[in-house]
Parts: C-alpha cells; sequence; structure tokens
C-alpha cells in the first residue's frame, strides 16, 4: 500500500521520501514534524520538572520549616528529611525560571509548533535545512542534558536566580555553588546556539519555500509572528552570548569583568542580560499570541480584523522592545536620569499590544463563535493576557517600581502575561493541531474540565499573588515568617499555595486525555475544524514530505464566511473563479 | 489592593502612593471594560443556528477606527501615567535635598554594618561608630543614607517608607528619606544575595527628636573608655 502513496506522490514532484527505519524514522529525523515532536516531549517533561519546582518551593513559602508532602525522598544535601536547606530553595528559584522560560516555552511555543508548522503553513515539504534542524534539536537535547547534570554535581544546581547578576554568580564561594553553576552556563549557551540553528531555519524556509501564490502578506499570522520572534532572537542573544562568556571566564578563568575588586562593573551584566532579556520576552510571546489569533479566525468564522495592521504592530513592538531593557534596572544604580525614558518607551509599547488585542477581540465582534476546547484555551489567553497588560503598566512606572521591584507584584505579573500566553496558549495549540500532529482528536469533554480547571486554580493562585507583593513580599526569599511585616500576608501565602496544588492536579485530566486519544481517540480528519490555512490541506498526520502535490494559494488565510459563498470557508488553496472570491 | 500597602511612614511614599492609586484606578476601569467588552461579543455572538458569521476584514480606514480610537486613548492614559510618573520620580529621585544626618550602610553577606560618624560629625575618625543591623533616625528630618556593599548585589529595603536601592559592590549610592512617624520598621534584603538572602533583615528606629538626642548621648557614652578618650584626643572641640 505504502507503495502506490509514493508512485502517486512520484508522479507529481521529484521528491521521494523512501521509508526509514525505526532509529532514522523517530530518533535521527530530519523530518520536521519528528523534529517538532522531539522538542514537545522535551518541553513537556521539563514542564513536569518546572512545576514540580513550583510545587516545593510553594510548599516552602505556606509552611516553612515542614517537611515538603511526598518530597521526603530528595537526599541530603538538598532536602533534610523532607525539610528544605535555603541553598536547595535559590536552587529551585533559580531552575523554576530557567526551565520555564528556555526549556519549556521555547521549545514548546517556538521550536514544537514552529517545526510542525511553518512548513506546513507556508506549503513547503520540510524546512530549508532539515540537517541544521536535526542538529538544532539534538544540540538542545545536549543542553537539557547538561542542565539535568548540573542538579548532581558536588555543590548543587546553581543558585544565583534565573537572571544570574553577578557578583553572587561570578564566584564560587558566594553562593557555594561550584560546577552546578558552570554547567547552568555551558547548557544556556548550548540552547541558545540550538534556537539560532532553528531561527534561521526558520527564516529560510518562509523566505524561500512558500508555496506558488503565497506573499508574505497572505501568511497566517502565526508564521509572522514566528518570523518576528526569530529575527528579535537574533539581533538580541549577541550580547547575552558575550556576557555569559564574560561570566563563565570570571568564574573558571579568574578575568574580573563583573568584579569591580578587579576594576570590573556588576553593572555590565545587567544591561546585556536585559538588552536580551526583554526582546526574549517577546519571542516566547509572539508564537503564543499568533496560536491566538489562528484559533479565534477560526472558531468566530471571522477573517482576522486588521491582518495587515496586526503585523505592523508587532514589528513596531519587536522594535521598541530593544529600547526598555533598563525598566528591569531602575534602581540597580543606574544614573536616575536614566529611569524615565526607559520608562515612557516600556509604557508606550502597550500601544501595539493594545491594538492586537483590541484586534482580536473585534475578530470576535458579529461572529458565530464556536466554543470549543482550543477556543476556550485562547479566549481565556485573551483573557488573562489582558491583566498581565494592565499590571506591566504598574512596573513599568519607575518611581512606583522603587516599590514594587523584586516583590511579588512582579512575579503575579509575568506569570499572568507568560503563563497565559505560553501555557494556556500552548495548550490552545495542542488541543488545535493535535489531530493534525498525531492523527486523532483530543476528547472534547475532558478538554473542557481541564479548562475550567485550569482557569479557576491559576487567577486564584495568581490573583492574591498581586495583593502579597503590594504588601511588600520580596522575591527569592524562603521563608516568609521571618520577616514580622510580612505575617499578615501569610494566609494569603497559604491559599496560593493550595491554589497552586490545585492547579498541578488539574492538568491530570490533559495527561490522560493525551495518553488516551493517542491510543484509542476518534481519527481526525484531513480538516476537523474547516480552517483555511495550508496544514489542513495536508492529511492528518501529514506523511513525510507533507503534502501529495504543493498547494497553490489563490488567496489569504482567513476568507472565513466571505459573502455568497455556500460554506463559511475557503481554504487557501481552493481555486474558485467567481469575483467575489478571488478576492485575497 | 491598595489596602494591602505597609502603613506609610515617608514624606514621599505619599507621592508613591498616590501614583499607585491613580496607576490602580486608570488600568482597573480600563481592565473591565476590556473584559466587560469581550464577555458581552462571547454572548452576543455565540453560534446559533442559522446566522452566518459577518465578513468584516478590517482593513479599511473607517474599520480601523474602531480599534484606532481605543488604542489613541490607552496612548493618552498612557502619557497621563508618563507625567505624573517623571514628576514622582523628579522627587524621589531627581535630587537628595541637604542632609541632616548622614549614615553609611554597607550591605555584606548576610548583614547590614550601619556606620555613624560619630561624635566628632566627621567620616574616617576613629570615633566612627559601627552598629549591626540597627539603624536609628530623628524623625522629619532628611537622612541620606550612602549605601556600599563588600561582596555581592544587595539591595536596600524599606516597604515603610517605600525606599528601595541595590546596594552594588564598587559604587557608593545615595538614598535620602524623611521619616514621618516615630517607631521600628524593617530594613530586608530585596535581592538574592546567597542562601541567608532569606532573613537578611536589619532594623529601622525612627525617634522623636527628643529620643534621638538621647539614643545619640547613650552610643557615645556605650563606648569604651579607651576609644572614647582616643576619640576625644583627635577631635578638636
Amino acid at each position: 500500500m505504502s507503495d502506490m502513496v509514493v508512485a502517486k506522490v512520484a508522479d507529481v514532484t521529484p521528491h521521494v521520501y523512501e521509508e526509514l527505519g525505526f532509529w532514522r524514522k523517530y530518533v535521527f529525523s530530519t523530518d520536521h514534524k519528528v523534529i517538532a515532536k522531539q522538542y514537545l516531549a522535551l518541553g513537556l517533561l521539563w514542564a513536569i520538572a518546572g512545576g514540580l519546582m513550583a510545587y516545593m518551593m510553594r510548599w516552602q513559602l505556606a509552611w516553612p520549616e515542614t517537611p515538603v508532602l511526598l518530597f521526603r525522598w530528595i537526599p541530603e544535601p538538598f532536602m533534610y528529611d523532607g525539610y528544605m536547606g535555603p541553598e536547595f530553595y535559590n536552587a529551585l528559584v533559580t531552575l523554576h525560571g530557567t526551565i520555564m522560560v528556555f526549556f519549556v516555552a521555547m521549545p514548546v511555543l517556538l521550536a514544537a509548533f514552529g517545526n510542525f508548522l511553518i512548513p506546513l503553513m507556508v506549503g513547503a515539504r520540510d524546512m530549508a535545512f532539515p540537517r541544521l534542524n536535526m542538529l538544532s534539536v539534538w544540540v538542545f537535547a545536549l543542553a537539557s542534558l547538561v542542565l539535568f547534570v548540573s542538579f548532581f554535581v558536588p555543590g548543587g544546581a546553581a543558585a544565583a536566580g534565573w537572571t544570574g547578576y553577578p557578583p553572587l554568580s561570578a564566584r564560587a564561594e558566594y553562593t557555594g555553588v561550584e560546577w552546578g553553576l558552570n554547567l547552568w552556563l555551558i547548557a544556556l549557551a548550548l540552547e541558545f546556539a540550538s534556537f539560532l540553528m532553528g531561527g534561521i531555519n526558520f527564516l529560510t524556509t518562509v523566505i524561500n519555500l512558500r508555496a506558488p501564490g503565497l506573499s508574505m502578506f497572505r501568511l497566517p499570522l502565526f508564521v509572522w509572528m514566528q518570523i518576528v520572534a526569530a529575527v528579535l532572537f537574533m539581533l538580541s542573544v549577541g550580547p547575552l552570548i558575550a556576557g555569559a562568556v564574560m561570566l563563565l571566564m570570571d568564574r573558571l578563568l579568574g578575568t574580573t569583568f563583573y568584579l569591580p575588586a578587579g576594576g570590573g562593573d556588576p553593572l555590565l551584566w545587567q544591561h546585556l542580560f536585559w538588552f536580551f532579556g526583554h526582546p526574549e520576552v517577546y519571542v516566547i510571546l509572539l508564537p503564543g499570541l499568533g496560536i491566538v489569533l489562528e484559533i479565534i479566525a477560526v472558531f468566530s468564522r471571522k477573517p482576522i480584523f486588521a491582518y495587515r495592521s496586526i503585523i505592523y504592530a508587532t514589528i513596531v513592538a519587536g522594535i521598541l522592545s530593544f529600547i526598555v531593557w533598563a525598566h528591569h534596572q531602575f534602581i540597580s544604580g543606574i544614573d536616575p536620569r536614566l529611569a524615565m525614558p526607559f520608562s515612557i518607551t516600556t509604557i508606550l509599547i502597550s500601544v501595539p499590544f493594545a491594538f492586537v488585542v483590541f484586534a482580536m477581540i473585534a475578530t470576535l465582534w458579529k461572529g458565530a463563535i464556536q466554543f470549543t476546547t482550543p477556543m476556550l484555551f485562547a479566549l481565556g489567553t485573551l483573557a488573562n493576557f489582558i491583566l498581565g497588560g494592565v499590571t506591566g503598566i504598574f512596573n513599568g512606572s519607575a518611581p512606583l517600581d522603587i516599590y514594587i521591584h523584586d516583590t511579588y507584584f512582579v512575579v503575579a505579573h509575568f506569570h499572568y502575561t507568560l503563563f497565559s500566553v505560553t501555557v494556556l496558549g500552548g495548550f490552545a495549540g495542542l488541543y488545535y493541531w493535535f489531530p493534525k500532529m498525531f492523527g486523532r482528536m483530543l476528547h472534547d469533554t475532558l478538554g473542557k474540565v481541564h479548562f475550567w480547571l485550569t482557569i479557576i486554580f491559576f487567577n486564584s493562585a495568581f490573583i492574591p499573588m498581586h495583593l502579597v507583593g503590594v504588601g511588600g513580599m520580596m522575591r527569592r526569599i524562603a521563608n516568609p515568617l521571618q520577616y514580622e511585616f510580612l505575617q499578615p500576608l501569610q494566609p494569603l501565602n497559604v491559599w496560593i499555595t493550595v491554589s497552586v496544588i490545585m492547579l498541578l492536579i488539574a492538568q491530570i485530566p490533559f495527561v490522560v486525555n493525551c495518553v488516551w486519544s493517542l491510543v484509542a481517540g476518534v481519527r481526525a480528519e484531513q480538516n476537523p475544524w474547516r480552517a483555511n490555512t495550508l496544514e489542513w490541506s495536508a492529511p492528518s498526520p501529514p506523511p513525510h514530505g507533507n503534502f501529495a502535490a504543493v498547494p497553490v494559494v489563490y488567496r489569504g488565510p482567513y476568507e472565513y464566511s466571505l459573502p455568497g459563498s455556500a460554506q463559511d470557508w475557503l481554504p487557501q488553496d481552493y481555486e474558485v473563479l467567481t469575483q467575489a472570491a478571488a478576492r485575497s | 489592593m491598595l489596602s494591602w500597602l505597609p502603613e506609610n511612614v515617608s514624606t514621599y511614599g505619599t507621592d508613591i502612593d498616590s501614583l499607585f492609586a491613580l496607576i490602580y484606578y486608570i488600568t482597573g476601569v480600563t481592565f473591565l471594560l476590556v473584559e466587560g467588552l469581550l464577555l458581552l461579543f462571547l454572548i452576543l455572538y455565540r453560534r446559533r443556528q442559522g446566522r452566518r458569521a459577518a465578513y468584516i476584514a478590517g482593513d479599511r480606514v473607517g474599520e480601523l477606527t474602531w480599534i484606532l480610537v481605543p488604542c489613541a486613548l490607552v496612548l493618552v492614559l498612557d502619557v497621563w501615567i508618563d507625567v505624573r510618573g517623571t514628576e514622582t520620580w523628579e522627587k524621589v529621585k531627581g535630587h537628595i535635598p541637604p542632609a541632616e544626618v548622614q549614615v553609611r550602610v554597607v550591605g555584606k553577606q548576610f548583614n547590614w554594618d550601619v556606620f555613624y560618624p560619630g561624635p566628632d560629625g566627621q567620616w574616617g575618625t576613629v570615633d566612627d561608630r559601627r552598629l549591626e543591623n540597627e539603624l536609628h533616625v530623628p524623625v522629619g528630618q532628611v537622612v541620606e543614607v550612602v549605601l556600599e556593599s563588600q561582596d555581592v548585589i544587595h539591595s536596600f529595603f524599606l516597604p515603610h517608607l517605600r525606599l528601595k536601592q541595590d546596594v552594588v559592590p564598587g559604587r557608593k549610592i545615595p538614598a535620602w528619606f524623611v521619616a514621618t512617624k516615630p517607631g521600628r520598621y524593617e530594613i530586608p534584603c530585596a535581592e538574592l544575595c546567597g542562601f541567608g538572602h532569606s532573613g537578611m533583615k536589619g532594623w529601622l528606629t525612627v525617634h522623636t527628636p527628643e529620643g534621638y538626642r538621647d539614643w545619640v548621648q547613650q552610643q557615645l557614652t556605650a563606648l569604651p573608655p579607651a576609644q572614647v578618650s582616643a576619640a576625644l584626643s583627635t577631635t578638636p572641640h
């Protein structure tokens, strides 16, 4: 049977994809879809690790000096019969952030969705550089291994915060961490190398391998968001890599780039880190927004409102993101005259994002909204992201930042932006593209249970966290009971911890759903959601090489509910000869 | 939300708190309007039998106005917040008023060392006094705190006075405040500084003017005699 398929492909195209053995098909694969699933699997494994770390930290904050339930097995010197030492708490703080940003959000949102969808959405058979693509995932796997090993070296894992501020991070005696922090830096450097390769691939694929008729302004917004993210990453990561090499040299070779005793400056690192760090926030944010935009169009059966202007707004936000970095440093000792210019650019960045949010809401206007599980997650992302957006104004205001900097208000803010867009947006994408990825539908009712539990407990955990921040509770302290002025906040801390535990438990329906649906889910048709973009013109799941014949594109991606058309969707590659439908 | 703020006991804390309130109300109203509109659309335009979605691409100027006007409104609110922010920043950080009391605070893993110039009022003389984690100031006077660090970055945080300033090795960073109410307030470290970060804290004692005079006296008399005589001998009276 497979012979017939291959023969049919061979009729129309010179590409022939032979049957491969197990290792080359699933492990050392150059197929962008397999690579996407490898990134997804690694990212989801890390998400479990990062989630359990959050649980341990929250336990410690709610009930310090009690043994962490279910984790008494963790040996000394990390935990003492379940009691957590402050060194281990600092390692958890550091690694939870590092893992969630660099080893969950990036591999899942950028690499997994980007790899799976970009070639399919542009009508290509694979990435421009399939072997480079394979190299990128294996470098990422190596980075994961190095980070994993860093937990088990003498002195423990990195404990200087995910931002790794020197001098704390620059000399082993300040944290007691020896190779843990070196390995942390090496893992990050490898991770950056992996995503640089990925970014080059994404850009080249989009620029060179678009199907006939697919102009840049007929690309789905998800693809646009991915390429803007790739450009932001490529332009910002260089300074950080330079900074990381200097930090590693300070640690290993005795240089003093960041040590004032030897003529160095600790603030140099902060500038390099945040010059990267703020664009990086958008690198993981934009793909999530792209997912939400795709899903909102499909399930409101309407074109995306102001498609082109959304692209322009995203580019404006991307450019602005390079001149806001010092908002992380208002009180870091920089010249006070520098603060307000950065505060103003930071607050102004709300305008392009407000545009995107308003465009999303305007897309819903006069739609025919279907509340499927992916749509619920997309709407949940939007609703929660708005709160993350408005709290950004508090943090961006320099005088206010004097008080709320390094408090839980900041922690609550970035969880509202990043959790909503990467986790809720990521779930939206998984529920939406799972049929294309694995050829089976996820169970809808179980998905809705997952959605409501997640939304309820997410908000129940993170809304009170703002109040804890307003109360003045500092980030990264292991025991709030050591401070008199934090005593009144402790009931809130307990509430947050219970909610976080429930939020973690709420992910069980998702795991069950994935496993059950992979084995026994309803088989997915080619286009179960009646969507327009090109990935739905390939079989579910698409074979190696994706399309029987390379599609020809006649129109933009969001021609839903076109007047005069009998059905309310019109795929990009359907040839229709009427005048009305030829509009792009 | 604002009721969760610790009691404010500094002069400029009032300005920071009122900016907090301004941003809270502006963003709060915006937030409720946007979420309300979202919810309204979800209810009004849920899929119903026999009703088709409208085909609106939103790329014509007339249509774009529907979101450009709210965006312009956001811009106006941003500018309002920026203008008020600039005024407040100027007041708090723009310049330090002439100090009536000057103190040096040196952060180190995991303590605040507080230095007073001693009875001679001069820095760098033998009668300089070092206190561990104890900062004493009079109410109603301009206190300048010069912040230094011996090892890593710390952050000098006075939640009740709305003051936070990172303490960076290699730099002397000035901060200032005027306390408005006598009492004892905590000085936590707000920047991760190592395994003892949690629990690194000192105490600020704000005295009445008489109380501060007494405290200064006691600190002097509490000096070991040798140090006092040394201090006196090197101090011209």
